[in-house]
């Protein structure tokens, strides 16, 4: 079960393809789901500031704005640092995400970061700066050299 | 893409106004006309530079559940294994990565069995040697947003 009402999660699924691009684009998915306009607008804004939606915008296609180069550097860090180094490794401003994932059998590196530059050299720099920063030699760069996918999470329809 | 349509995306990917005529009060704002700043966004998102406009969910924060999944497939196999995995809804992200994992994708689902059913199903794709659950643990940062107008 989703912690959703039933309107939210009929508003979120209407518009998580995008809304329309009319002039009064909230009257019209308001009048596509029987509901007012602004019950609309005023709905967005509670799931916003209750941060169940992080932010209401445009998604860019980074590759098409020349921002083409996507890494995830994967480090090695010894289990009672790894909050530290998440959270230093996290105020550079060329990391967008930083995640901590259990080890596995066949893999050993418990702390992920994405970076994406214009170029695999600057992706190098930033990573040997991190690495110097945080001290930590054990890491791995995977590049993405396909995209197959990238939609961003959906709610499933029902 | 010129000077005009950089400063739109940068403006409208941090946050479109909630209100009933967004784009009127973003065109005062810009200082292009509304049927322009309209016809400009229509085109950036034919042109692939907008993917959409719309609400970004927090997964966790209404209760769905994620993982990372790591696969190893055999180079020939890899498009085949990669079409199969992109058609499930819950896949939201799935690359291609130069590693001996060469598959990459991340699930949002409703539950954690429905999870363990995606997985189950890929590993029994042929050419899938090895595949690995990455569920995240602590999360640190999130978020993507870059600016895109010269200085």
């Amino acid at each position: 079960m989703l912690d959703l009402s039933e309107k939210e999660r009929k508003l979120l699924v209407a518009t998580q393809d995008g809304v329309p691009l009319e002039k009064n684009p909230f009257e019209k998915i308001a009048r596509d789901l029987g509901l007012s306009t602004q019950e609309v607008i005023e709905t967005y804004k509670r799931l916003l500031d209750e941060n169940k939606v992080r932010r209401f915008g445009a998604s860019i296609a980074h590759r098409k704005v020349g921002v083409s180069v996507n890494a995830m550097i994967v480090w090695d860090v010894p289990n009672e640092e790894v909050m530290e180094i998440g959270k230093k490794i996290s105020s550079f401003e060329e990391v967008s995400h930083c995640y901590e994932r259990p080890r596995k059998k066949d893999w050993n590196y418990n702390l992920f970061t994405m970076v994406h530059r214009k170029s695999k050299e600057e992706c190098e720099e930033i990573a040997q700066e991190i690495s110097n920063e945080v001290g930590i030699d054990e890491y791995e760069m995977l590049y993405s050299s396909e995209e197959f996918k990238k939609t961003g999470v959906k709610i499933p329809k029902r | 893409m010129d000077e005009v349509d950089k400063k739109i995306l940068d403006r409208i990917q941090s946050d479109f106004p909630l209100e009933k005529k967004p784009f009127e009060s973003l065109s005062e704002e810009l200082g292009v006309g509304e049927e322009e700043l309209i016809n400009r966004i229509r085109e950036l998102l034919d042109e692939g530079y907008i993917r959409r406009i719309g609400p970004i969910i927090n997964s966790r924060k209404i209760g769905m559940v994620g993982t990372l999944v790591a696969v190893k497939v055999s180079e020939d196999r890899v498009k085949d294994v990669a079409d199969f995995v992109s058609q499930y809804s819950e896949v939201s992200h799935n690359y291609r990565r130069e590693h001996d994992y060469n598959v990459w994708f991340t699930i949002s689902a409703e539950s954690r069995e429905r999870i363990d059913e995606i997985l189950d199903e890929v590993s029994e794709k042929s050419g899938v040697e090895e595949i690995i659950d990455l569920p995240s643990k602590r999360m640190y940062k999130i978020g993507v947003s870059f600016s895109l107008a010269e200085e």
